[in-house]
């Protein structure tokens, strides 16, 4: 048979030392209490009809709005108010009401299940109001940070500025002195090439004599190999056992093409021989020798390749480098220099000194005019590379204050502290860490490589409090998925640290920031809980 | 839950990257067509014609329940043992296995509930070319025909049903290998010159026939030790040109022909990414197939557990509209007649033919052979939330809360393999879900249940408990050698007890156990995957064929493995709670009979237009052949779904059995709430539209249950007469009162609905608005509509009160919708029990509502039935009424009330303002 309920509640309210009962029909809030006059008809609050008083709250639903059944379950959009004595007023929605399910600290959604709820109104209401008090020092001790966040900014960003004028001045001086120094080197390196040039010269006339007695030598020793019956001259047919001869390299080494390589002629003398000699050397195998050609190299262009592979002008152009990146970038440059330093010296590297062993021997030293010449022109190149290294220097410093300098910091730039600081949490599998406005990152702990949950991409909170979440995106790629990013969510504290981490979404993070950066002013304590108390 | 991720082992990985090249879309090489299964490419290559068998009359043997005979090949002179029997219920039985086997052929035990019994056969005339039987009482005959072999199923004048008609019946006899006598080596040796030694070979493969000693498919290769043993029969039916069933393929309901393409494979795999509208094997098989005609169905269940083809030819197929016409004015006397064609790689002929001849029959023939579906715990009929992964605790319950938040209701949220600890089954990782207890309570105390995988691949590790015993026992399949079987999967290596052990079953159930399956509580459920079984390096993502469970190769089991995966689970759940409590257990793969233990989804589908509209044939084939607790991922596993791909999964999932939201690992978060408030609100409006209409599912569960009656049902189940309906799979009935045609196409302005029945009226259940049946109907649709028609003629009780959980619903009110045919009369039901015991096999109400003559009663159906339930009634609505003077309530206690009431009369709805009758109790509403 269908339930029975009372439609009344019968609310005890404790203010200062009276108390006063207050009748209204169950779930009914206060603010709506004159909607709800006993023994009048009732009227559904968005006007559509009236019924008899009876009807609220007789488990059934006449008004499409639901309100005349504010106490049960009988309407499908209905909410039900808990007066919740101790804690704070609340709406839940009337199909909660007799579901089994305690929903109101002060029970009153349970009155007909059987549900055995507990009050716990006051206790919840200690509870919130206990946290709340934490939550109100630590906002009150996070906001008095935060100012002091907010006057270091202010001094740091006047500093910066200062710097940044400071280093306009120096980067003036550094390019005046640059230019000076480009003129000195270039002046310094005409007289260097030309010295390097004459004796570089010298020692190509030398080594083209040593390769020709060296022909001649071999031709020598060639010419009894070719003929073959040793009368003194070489025929056709000798040429013709010696196949890779063959001009065309089609696989037939004809007579008519043999004829052609002797000149013409049926058969030459060991003097003839050698205008034959200059037209088969290169491709001529010894017979005695037969699997070791050896082909007239010229390893001349390789010695001009520098032996680096980034001779290109690479230079790393990451926004923000953190430090352990700004270390190697250096490192890098200083590479850079060192080729650009070696790319007119004479050859000194072991595989050019090799490669000249096997030929014509090693080039001679240069004399000392020469070595003088050079000697010089480095001492310039040093000077001017040093200079402008300098000036690269200064001018990153530049980029990089005038970022820092228009950097969105916060309203206050209070957040200007975090900028080149890196803060870590580890769980039982990663280490997370955010370097805030620059990137974050896991690694696992035991071992295996860093990936990237993503690059400072912008302030990412509601309109209301932008200032409140952080996003990183563009991270490393999941398979299948998207590229990771990362949400941080900044709370108000004393500290700041990185409490918490998550990946709701495969490959989307989340992770929890304590600073005092987002510390709000602290509202009256009292009125936080009152506030919205309906007692 | 699919195949592969980044989270796999990195080997995986490596396979992965080669097998799949980084598209969207079944990688068809990983699976073999016909040609490449050779069996498969043997038997097909038969044409039809003469017969080489012949029934050998003289050895005919009649008994009271079975006629045998042998049957000769007249080729190789091997004999076949034909046995016949008619079964009760008006099934005729086929059994035809060697008369002498070389040694045993598998036949498959477990899937029939019990011998079928028999009913006598009795000869009616013999001669030298045949005999005739006669099946029962009814005109119906059996004539058996000698040479070539044949049996015609006649009842009067009428063929019903023909088996080797077109002599394709083949039996590949057991066999030695001929090759293995000589050593091959030696031989070899004298042949000094290499390109005769080649020739030789060939020679020799070619005299066994390519494959049926050895077979390799990619890098696998397959032993065989047995040889060839294929077993095909061919079936015609005259009058037929609608064929259904057969599940699982991704097709239309209404088969197609497969002359020009691959025969329907029926081989359990796990297909990553499956393609749709084509006839490749999928998770699970059920070999029935129905065929209808406006005269009659019938029915054919190939009780055969190997991989299986199954081919359909029609000579009716490619005829155009105009064409049949033509055909029809002239007077063509081609009757038009199906072919069908099955073939398995090894076991016997045993099949069972249903004779109908109402759909309604064979789905009675068909249960009365496998059983009927498992009457399910009623949460489990409500809306279920799952994502592969739910994180950690935390994540569950801010989801459980989010529920709450915006006041979706939910019965079960899933936690996929990365709950475990290093996927090890009833384990939990140790970290993310450190206090499983704590966290069931907390969704205890709601009202709500949880579901938990566990999959039948054991990881190898000496460390866990399950691997340990399963070891110990000597449970695990064996491989060829005799070793434990091992293969890859989720967990790494792992093996894969033997499940068709009943001693294993029992040991895999008590593992249920409260006390074993640490950190289990009695509202935490089962779901198994991968029960293919699954086996990423094995051939074609299973096992190898020669794998041994016992004397039987994996080959003559394997389409029957997931089918023992669930059988063994369920019972553990039963025997958890003292036999007390109703499981409940998701499989991926299956076999006929898998009805008997809980529900089946499509598998890993994805977030598209066009899986979302195969969602609807793919249940109902499930339907016909007794699986009706079916349903398909909602979203779409893989991939992201548009919002409005979402939105009307949603709202096509709440009208389908299985109601399930699910997600692949790497896709975005889509819990309901996450697409802004309108579509939060129209995904909480389907959902809750789910829950009103609980009572009336529950209603169809129990029927199903009681009868083997499909829930979602096909249009012709109910109006076999009428054509327009035969290959309808975009709409759908829910028993037989309710009509949905679900909005699933992109961007729809509107839907066309079929509304049968020429004496029906439909009521838009939304509208109250009335239709004329017979007729196409132009429905105009939002994002909002989803189109269900309510037949006049029924009464469907809801509860309109929808609360966090169906549990929290319990003692709700109800609400009845009359809906008046012409004749202006209504019949309905109420079905109520407690909701998740196995008391409702007594403790039940049952009651039949029935409206005529301006009288509205509620009689008891189940008058030995014990239940009592707080339930009343509190609301009556009337459609298609007209306007009474008064109303009037008499209760049982002879008790006469008047009811107030409220006439729509732009609608003609009457509403009968707060009866108040208990559910449980005789009243009668009179109009006057």
């Amino acid at each position: 048979m269908m339930t029975c309920q009372t439609p009344y509640i019968l609310l005890l309210l404790c203010v200062g030392v009276s108390a006063v009962e207050v009748q209204r029909p169950r779930g009914v809030p206060l603010s709506k209490r004159q909607f709800y006059e006993e023994n009048k008809p009732f009227t559904c609050l968005d006007g559509s009809r009236t019924i008899p008083f009876d009807r609220v709250n007789d488990d059934y639903c006449d008004c499409q709005d639901s309100s005349d059944e504010p106490g049960t379950a009988a309407c499908p959009n209905g909410s039900f108010h808990c007066t919740n004595a101790g804690f704070r007023p609340g709406f839940i929605p009337s199909s909660r009401i007799n579901d089994g399910i305690c929903d109101c600290c002060d029970t009153t959604d349970e009155y007909n299940s059987g549900a055995a709820c507990q009050n716990t109104c006051r206790e919840m209401g200690r509870k919130e109001r206990e946290s709340l008090q934490k939550m109100a020092e630590i906002t009150k001790e996070g906001f008095l940070l935060k100012q002091q966040l907010i006057q270091e900014a202010k001094r740091g960003l006047e500093d910066k500025k200062a710097k940044h004028s400071d280093v306009q001045i120096s980067k003036k001086d550094l390019e005046n002195m640059v230019e000076a120094l480009r003129t000195v080197k270039e002046t310094a390196e005409q007289p260097e090439k030309e010295a390097k040039e004459r004796h570089l010269k010298a020692w190509e006339d030398q080594k083209a004599v040593i390769q020709m007695e060296k022909d001649k030598a071999r031709m020598t020793e060639v010419f009894p190999e070719l003929d073959d019956d040793a009368d003194g001259f070489v025929s056709v047919a000798e040429l013709l056992s010696h196949s890779e001869l063959d001009p065309d390299s089609d696989g037939s080494f004809t007579e008519a093409e043999a004829q052609g390589l002797l000149g013409g002629v049926d058969q030459v003398d060991a003097v003839t021989f050698e205008s034959v000699w200059n037209n088969i050397k290169e491709k001529y195998i010894s017979e005695s020798n037969a699997d070791t050609p050896a082909p007239v190299e010229t390893p001349t262009e390789e010695i001009r390749e520098p032996a680096s592979d980034n001779d290109s002008e690479q230079y790393p152009e990451d926004d923000i480098p953190d430090e352990e990146e700004e270390e190697e970038e250096e490192e890098e440059e200083e590479d850079d220099d060192q080729d650009e330093g070696d790319y007119k010296s004479p050859p000194t590297t072991q595989t050019q000194e090799k490669k000249d062993d096997d030929d014509e021997g090693t080039m001679p030293p240069y004399e000392q005019e020469t070595q003088n010449l050079i000697d010089a022109a480095q001492k310039a190149r040093d000077a001017f590379d040093e200079t402008e290294k300098a000036l690269r220097e200064v001018d990153d410093q530049i980029k990089n204050l005038e970022k820092e300098i228009s950097f969105d910091f916060g309203p206050s730039a209070e957040f200007a502290y975090l900028y080149s600081q890196c803060y870590e949490l580890t769980t039982s599998e990663y280490t997370y860490r955010l370097c805030p406005f620059n990137r974050v990152s896991q690694k696992p702990k035991f071992g295996g490589s860093e990936t990237n949950l993503g690059t400072w991409g912008h302030w990412a909170g509601p309109e209301d409090n932008i200032y409140s979440l952080m996003k990183y995106e563009h991270g490393t790629g999941c398979w299948q998925g998207p590229n990771r990013s990362t949400m941080i969510k900044v709370t108000c504290g004393k500290e700041t640290v990185l409490v918490s981490t998550s990946e709701p979404s495969r490959c989307e993070y989340l992770m929890e920031f304590i600073s005092p950066a987002v510390c709000q002013e602290p509202p009256n304590p009292d009125s936080a809980l009152h506030g919205h108390e309906e007692l | 839950m699919a195949t592969f991720t980044e989270r796999m082992a990195p080997v995986l990985v490596l396979w992965l990257a080669v097998s799949l090249s980084g598209t969207w879309a079944v990688d068809k090489g990983n699976f073999k067509t016909c040609d490449q299964s050779s069996f498969c490419k043997r038997q097909r290559a038969l044409k039809p014609g003469e017969s080489p068998y012949r029934a050998l009359l003289e050895t005919m043997e009649l008994t009271n329940t079975r006629l045998t005979l042998q049957l000769i090949n007249d080729n190789n002179k091997v004999r076949l043992l034909l046995e016949l029997y008619r079964l009760q219920g008006n099934i005729t039985r086929v059994k035809i296995n060697e008369l002498k086997p070389l040694k045993l052929r598998y036949e498959v035990p477990d899937v029939l509930i019990r011998d079928p019994p028999t009913e006598p056969l009795s000869l009616l005339s013999q001669d030298e070319n045949g005999v005739v039987l006669s099946l029962g009482a009814e005109s119906q005959r059996v004539i058996v025909s000698a040479r070539p072999f044949r049996l015609d199923i006649m009842e009067g004048r009428e063929v019903l049903m023909s088996l080797n008609s077109r002599g394709l019946l083949a039996f590949e006899h057991l066999r030695m290998r001929k090759d293995t006598q000589a050593d091959p080596e030696a031989e070899k040796k004298e042949e000094t010159d290499p390109a005769k030694q080649a020739e030789t070979a060939k020679e020799e493969e070619e005299k066994v026939e390519d494959g049926m000693w050895e077979e390799t498919f990619k890098s696998h290769s397959d032993s065989k030790p047995n040889g060839p043993s294929a077993v095909s029969l061919d079936f015609s039916l005259p009058g037929v040109e609608h064929v259904y069933g057969i599940p699982e393929h991704a097709d239309t309901l209404r088969l197609k022909t497969t002359e020009n393409g691959d025969p329907y494979r029926l081989y359990n795999l796990d297909v990553f990414q499956y393609e749709l509208y084509n006839p490749m094997a999928l998770y699970g098989a059920v070999p029935v197939m129905l065929a209808h005609n406006a005269q009659r169905t019938t029915g054919i269940f190939w009780l055969n557990a190997a991989e299986t083809w199954v081919d359909i030819s029609s000579n009716t197929a490619g005829k155009t509209v105009f064409g049949k016409m033509l055909d029809y004015v002239q007077g063509s006397s081609e009757t038009p007649q199906t072919d069908v064609r099955w073939i398995s790689e090894s076991g016997i002929i045993d099949v069972f033919i249903m004779l109908g001849p109402t759909p309604k029959d064979v789905f009675a023939q068909y249960a009365s052979l496998t059983g009927t579906q498992a009457f399910p715990p009623l949460a489990a009929v409500g809306y279920h939330q799952c994502r592969w992964n739910y994180n950690d605790q935390e994540d569950v319950t801010s989801v459980d809360a989010g529920f709450d938040e915006h006041d979706i209701p939910y019965d079960y949220i899933w936690l996929d393999i990365e709950h475990t600890d290093g996927k090890r089954y009833f384990t939990w990782d140790p970290h993310k879900f450190a206090s499983p207890k704590e966290m069931l309570q907390g969704l205890m105390d709601k009202k709500r249940k949880m579901v938990a995988i566990v999959d039948p691949h054991i990881k190898v590790d000496t460390n866990y408990k399950i691997h340990n015993e399963i070891r110990s026992r000597s449970f695990y399949i064996k491989n060829k050698d005799g070793g434990d079987y091992e293969g890859w999967c989720w967990p790494g290596s792992a093996g894969y007890p033997d499940f068709t052990r009943a001693d294993m079953r029992d040991w895999w159930a008590s593992m249920f156990a409260y006390d074993q399956y640490e950190g289990s509580m009695e509202n935490l459920y089962t779901w198994n995957d991968m029960n293919e079984p699954s086996v990423f390096n094995g051939p074609e993502v299973t096992m190898h064929k020669d794998a041994l469970h016992g004397a039987w190769e994996h080959r003559d089991v394997h389409n029957l493995y997931g089918f023992y995966v669930q059988m063994a689970t369920a019972e553990g759940l039963i025997q958890r709670s003292g036999g007390v409590e109703r499981p409940f257990v998701l499989t991926r793969a299956f076999f006929a009979g898998s009805q008997r233990y809980g529900a089946v989804w499509t598998g890993d589908n994805a977030a598209e237009w066009d899986h979302l509209k195969v969602s609807i044939p793919m249940c109902l084939s499930l339907g016909l052949v007794g699986i009706s607790f079916c349903g398909a991922d909602v979203g779409g596993f893989f991939k992201s779904p548009s919002t409005e791909l979402l939105v009307r999964w949603y709202q096509t999932g709440a009208y389908q059995p299985f109601f399930r939201a699910h997600a692949h690992l790497d896709t975005p978060r889509r819990e309901p709430w996450l697409f802004g408030p309108e579509n939060t609100a129209l995904i909480r409006e389907a959902v809750r539209q789910r829950y009103t209409l609980l009572p009336y599912w529950y209603q169809q569960f129990y029927h199903a249950h009681r009868t083997g009656q499909p829930i979602m049902r096909p249009l012709w189940v109910e109006y076999p007469e009428d054509p327009a309906t035969f290959a309808l799979d975009d709409e759908f009935l829910i028993g037989r009162d309710l009509l949905v045609h679900p909005v699933t196409e992109e961007g729809a302005r509107g839907v066309t609905a079929y509304l049968p029945g020429k004496d029906e009226v439909w009521f838009d259940v939304h509208t109250f608005q009335k239709h004329n049946g017979a007729q196409n109907l132009y429905i105009p649709v939002t994002i909002s509509s989803i189109p269900v028609f309510q037949r006049g003629g029924s009464i469907i009780p809801r509860k309109i009160r929808v609360r966090r959980s169906s549990s929290c619903m319990m003692h709700d009110p109800y609400t009845l919708y009359v809906a008046l045919n012409p004749q202006r009369t209504a019949e309905g039901e109420l079905y109520i029990d407690d909701g998740h015991t196995f008391n409702y096999e007594k403790e039940f109400i049952h009651r039949r509502l029935s409206f005529a003559n301006n009288l509205l009663s509620s009689v008891n159906l189940a008058p030995d039935a014990q239940f009592s339930t707080r339930s009343w009634i509190e609301r009556i609505v009337i459609l298609g009424a007209s306007k009474p003077s008064k109303v009037i309530l008499k209760t049982d206690d002879g008790q006469e009330s008047q009811l107030e009431f409220d006439f729509d009369s732009s609608m003609s709805v009457l509403t009968l303002r707060k009866p108040g009758m208990n559910a449980g109790v005789d009243w009668n509403v009179m109009l006057q």
